[in-house]
């Protein structure tokens, strides 16, 4: 009998999202603010998931309070913020600020949607690590995550 | 080893980020989480645990939410575990339950953790009953447990919760699938959900028609609850039927034959972890299985004599040789 291409069950279990002892990256994708179109973010989500992450969706219609709330009782090492109805400079100062409040410095915040070219070094300056716009090929962003995740300190 | 008492200060303290950590940290296996579990361990016990299962799109989550907002309103603690399935093949998981949950988001007296299956099969994570106990020691009085979708089979919520729900909806069988082996018969309470819809009441009969056809549970009848968990209908009952059950637990002896039954299977479970963990480490990769493999894949030999051998070798390893060598 030929040999078969599968992959042997132990590479399979320590795919991309997963750090060496097989422990999932989590990740929070998020919906801020009034902005009823998910389907970039669910694109990425299955995206993420089948890169080997553990993925938070929280839906749509997410107050910078309730975001934040979920990314420290998820415990999650990255959030990503998709957002398409403009607000981004309204909401973003006041998802970070959120965060800071809780403790979450060491989490990596990235943005994506339309958001224009010129608003971004405002975004960079609240501390939003990256920001992908439209068109931005899936691979960049895991590979991007998988590369910048924090290891996450253990408070112990 | 850590003491409990110092643990318990750093985890009711105002760096919030603590407890979730430690969940983590109990989830990854990682050897500080499981000795602060340790420590914690004999301060467990006094939680009601409950577990909410049922078929993928019966309203699992949704009737969580439901319940949490009661459950608030009565000024009550509570915390929830949502366990979402991961994917065989890359190891992700897309942790979808707590959607319908964010509602309570700002809310201290709840937490929520969503959880992948991590390859467990059964409708919990091998980590999800440390994480109860986690709750269970810090001190909320009430730990709601989200299984994954789970249909005919998928019955490990049993060995964990004090109070099992199974949550049906409409249009999901007859009367020979409600008679079926499985889910139905771990139910201390049954929610047939969405109760609103057209076949509720169709379902609330065979369900009730199959349930009469057998011994009540543990001597007590399981009652059939309508609920409409989006708009809150059939709520209260549910709740009330939940702690109904927690009072029959207390004042029959059926909570200590529970939580003996879930200390049995929890440790069995954990010894079958251990097993599996020691044959891939030592015999899963010998050549003598890789051979017998081959064998089996080629037709020369049966699995079942391919396994025959090999546990012949794990025998003779055990009496003499480490095994693995």
């Amino acid at each position: 009998m030929e040999s078969c291409e599968l992959p042997e069950p132990e590479e399979m279990t320590r795919s991309a999202g997963s750090e060496a002892l097989g422990t999932p990256v989590r990740i929070l994708i998020a919906k801020p603010g009034l902005d009823g179109h998910d389907r970039g973010a669910k694109v990425l989500v299955r995206a993420l998931r089948d890169a080997g992450f553990e993925v938070v969706y929280t839906g749509l219609f997410q107050t910078p309070e309730m975001i934040a709330s979920a990314a420290l009782q998820e415990d999650v090492q990255v959030i990503g913020l998709s957002i398409l109805s403009g607000a981004h400079m309204a909401l973003f100062p006041r998802i970070m600020e959120e965060l800071r409040e809780r403790g979450l410095d060491d989490v990596l915040v990235v943005a994506g949607g339309t958001i224009p070219k010129a608003d971004i070094p405002r975004i960079k300056a609240l501390g939003v690590a990256e920001v992908f716009g439209p068109g931005t090929r899936l691979a960049a962003i895991v590979d991007y995550i998988r590369e910048n995740a924090p290891r996450q300190s253990p408070l112990w | 080893m850590v003491a409990a008492e110092e643990l318990l200060v750093r985890l009711r303290g105002s760096d919030r980020r603590v407890l979730p950590r430690l969940a983590s940290l109990v989830e990854n296996e990682d050897p500080r989480g499981l000795q602060a579990l340790d420590a914690l361990f004999p301060l467990s016990g006094h939680a009601h645990i409950v577990g909410v299962t049922g078929p993928p799109g019966a309203g699992k989550s949704t009737l969580v939410a439901a319940l949490l907002s009661l459950i608030r309103e009565a000024g009550r603690r509570v915390a929830v575990i949502a366990v979402d399935p991961s994917s065989p093949i890359s190891g992700g998981a897309v942790l979808g339950d707590r959607i319908r949950m964010m509602d309570r988001h700002a809310d201290d007296g709840v937490f929520i953790r969503s959880m992948a299956s991590r390859g467990r099969q059964g409708g919990l994570a091998w980590a999800t009953s440390g994480l109860v106990h986690l709750l269970d020691a810090v001190g909320f009085p009430l730990i709601l447990v989200e299984t994954v979708g789970t249909g005919q089979d998928g019955t490990d919520i049993v060995s964990l919760a004090d109070t099992v729900v199974v949550v049906e909806a409409p249009g999901l069988g007859d009367g020979v699938q409600a008679i079926k082996s499985g889910l139905l018969e771990v139910g201390d309470i049954v929610a047939v959900n969405k109760a609103d819809q057209p076949g509720a009441e169709d379902a609330i009969r065979l369900l009730r028609a199959s349930l009469d056809l057998a011994h009540p549970v543990d001597g007590r009848s399981v009652p059939i609850l309508p609920t409409v968990g989006v708009t809150g209908s059939g709520m209260p009952a549910l709740l009330a039927a939940i702690d109904d059950h927690d009072g029959w637990l207390t004042e029959s002896d059926q909570r200590s034959r529970r939580r003996e039954r879930a200390a049995r299977a929890e440790v069995l479970a954990g010894l079958r972890v251990a097993l599996d963990r020691r044959l891939e480490a030592g015999p899963g990769r010998s050549p003598e299985l890789a051979s017998l493999v081959a064998r089996v894949a080629h037709r020369d030999l049966s699995p079942r004599h391919a396994v025959d051998a090999l546990t012949v070798a794990l025998d003779a390893a055990a009496s003499g040789r480490p095994i693995g060598d």
